[in-house]
């Protein structure tokens, strides 16, 4: 199995996130950046399945100089090598262009399977698993909490509004992994030892012959819509508690 | 053709619920642009169904019928509502930001080759462009994006927009276009348990953290649930510590909802948290902890052990 897992390097999400003095961009001084938690699970079981079945498992990421980071915590918790698409300028594209240009780093690298997290933390969009899956021409299983492999096809599992779905495809396919499928392994010290002298290549936008086209653009940011102070429910028992709260809800929120 | 497209989103044939939603929005927008609303449903023996959006303000159905309509696959729905819309060639182009809508977005933006803002909360129009405004960063900031490509594609967020009945019935076209070769198949479909509401289309949610203690407690949310007509959601604490099924998970790595009326019982109320909760629309909060931080997110608190609260709560509704 050749496996890629794409990689995106994401603010911690403890992060406070400022809006910077643009008005249209974060203050990315004090961050501390990580690996988006559901491509977690994604490297996760793409070296369960290459444990299994042999094979090979690179992970690709797109942005600055800092992204190689995310990419090493990957190469430490076991995969075999990286590919980084160096762009200053990326982080805060349009994810459909973003995907235009991992499209492109993927292809030559022939895999079976791409992995993604089911959307990222920061940007929250989720569109970038489905849209290298159409530019690669490949079926996409997106949101996925079980994924099964046998006789050159795939099956997984997505639960959606009050069923389940299982899904089948025949390989290559792109699947975006959702919390569930797995439990992620931490990074060894062995492992972080190991991941300095795995090979990880830097390509240019213009190695691969992508050119930047954004469609979407941010026109502000602003500060989320404030909530009104809360009420603190007055009560001496328990019961005068839930009645008064009862009541609030009924007849002043109107809720109930 | 132009206009304001919408994208139907149905189940063994009947519309849901985001459709009306998408299609209240949509009419709003259209209203705006001076245009009309267009509903694309793809379904299989829907054509009665489909005047019936008319009341939500839609002017015009195009129907295509057939079986690989039945249940939704991203290829069937790419292909047929790729293949239309580049017909139609409409401005704007709106569906629900469900886990159908999530799935097909990416995928019909590529096909496309345009913009798509997902998960959207508010809509406007400005300088003749939709201008969608979004959560990012697990809700700490809302993003004013503008769409550049034709169509402006855009995802709304589930329970944000009101149902809105505004006109009677809908010219229905029987339109034709091809399901194509699906790749990604639905092999299975496994109902959830009878009569569970599903966390992201509930109004009211009912939900527990830490805070009760094992997994038996969750009983009594569950009757407060019953009898609300509510979903029962946890936080990752109650998850990972086994009492609930991951799928029950509301925060950053779990769902975002959207309810009228979220009750929090034991939880503190975590960044993580908050962020798939945060835009509830009335926010409970029963924890004995006075500085606990949900206490500072909710509209109403309730300082006291939830052990003595929950259940006289559930006699009172
Ligand atoms: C990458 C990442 C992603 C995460 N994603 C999520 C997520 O999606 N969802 C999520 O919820 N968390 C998430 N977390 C975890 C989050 O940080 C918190 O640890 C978690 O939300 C805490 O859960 P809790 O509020 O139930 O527990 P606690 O923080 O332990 O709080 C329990 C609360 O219950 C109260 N309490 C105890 N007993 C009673 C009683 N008898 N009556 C009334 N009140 C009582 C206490 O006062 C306390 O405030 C994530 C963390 C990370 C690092």
């Amino acid at each position: 199995m050749n496996i890629v897992v794409c990689i995106k390097q994401v603010p911690d999400t403890e992060s406070v996130i400022k809006i910077a003095g643009d008005g249209m961009s974060i203050d990315t001084g004090d961050i501390k950046w990580v690996m988006n938690p559901y491509d977690e699970f994604g490297v996760e079981e793409a070296l369960r399945i290459v444990k299994d079945q042999g094979g090979e498992v690179t992970v690709v990421g797109a942005g600055p100089a800092r992204v190689v980071e995310a990419l090493r915590t990957a190469l430490a918790m076991g995969a075999d090598k990286a590919v980084h698409i160096q762009d200053d300028d990326l982080y805060g594209a349009d994810p459909i262009a973003v995907a235009k240009m991992l499209a492109k780093a993927i292809e030559p690298l022939n895999p079976d399977i791409v992995f993604f997290g089911q959307r990222a933390v920061d940007d929250d969009s989720g569109v970038v698993s489905s849209a290298v899956a159409e530019f690669l021409g490949m079926p996409q299983l997106s949101v996925i909490t079980k994924v099964e492999l046998a006789d050159g096809k795939v099956k997984g599992t997505r639960p959606i509004e009050g069923q389940t779905v299982v899904l089948e495809a025949s390989l290559p396919a792109v699947i975006s992994a959702q919390k569930g499928l797995n439990e992620p392994r931490y990074a060894s010290l062995p492992g972080i030892m190991k991941a300095k002298k795995k090979p990880l290549e830097t390509k240019t936008p213009a190695d691969l012959g992508a050119e930047r086209s954004d469609f979407i653009e941010i026109a502000a940011l602003n500060p989320p819509p404030e909530r009104a102070p809360g009420k603190t429910v007055e009560g001496e028992t328990p019961g005068e508690l839930a009645a008064n709260l009862a009541k609030l809800l009924k007849e002043e929120a109107k809720v109930i | 053709m132009a206009g304001v497209w919408i994208i139907a989103e149905q189940r063994d044939g009947e519309f849901r619920k985001i459709t009306y939603e998408v299609a209240s929005a949509a009419k709003k927008v259209a209203d705006e642009l001076g245009t009309e609303v267009t509903a694309v449903v793809l379904g299989s023996g829907m054509q009665d169904a489909c005047a019936e959006l008319g009341k939500y303000g839609v002017a015009k159905v195009l129907y295509v019928d057939g079986d690989a309509f039945a249940t939704y696959t991203t290829d069937a729905y790419t292909n047929a509502a790729g293949a239309l819309i580049k017909d139609g060639a409409p401005d704007v182009v709106l569906f629900g930001a469900s886990t159908q809508g999530k799935d097909l977005g990416g995928r019909l933006a590529a096909r496309l080759d345009t913009g798509i803002a997902v998960d959207c909360t508010a809509l406007a129009v400005a300088d003749g462009k939709l201008k969608a405004t979004r959560p990012i960063y697990a809700g700490k900031v809302y993003a004013d994006v503008i769409i550049n490509g034709t169509p402006q594609i855009a995802s709304l967020r589930p329970n944000v927009f009101d149902v809105v009945e505004a006109g009677g019935e809908a010219a229905v076209e029987a339109a034709s276009a091809d399901a194509g070769e699906i790749k990604a198949a639905v092999a299975e479909v496994q109902a959830a348990e009878e009569g569970k509401i599903d966390l992201t289309e509930a109004t009211v949610i009912v939900s527990g953290g830490r805070g009760m203690k094992e997994a038996d407690n969750f009983k009594l949310l569950e009757e407060l649930a019953g009898k609300l007509n509510a979903a029962v959601g946890a936080s990752r604490s109650a998850v990972d510590a086994g009492w609930r099924h991951h799928t029950d998970q509301v925060g950053q790595t779990g769902k975002v909802v959207t309810p009228n009326l979220y009750i929090a019982c034991g939880i503190s109320g975590a960044i993580q948290h908050l962020a798939g909760m945060g835009s509830s629309k009335v926010i409970v909060a029963i924890n004995k902890d006075a500085d606990a931080p949900i206490h500072t997110k909710a509209d109403y608190c309730v300082v006291a052990d939830l052990f003595d609260v929950v259940p006289e709560l559930t006699k009172e509704v």
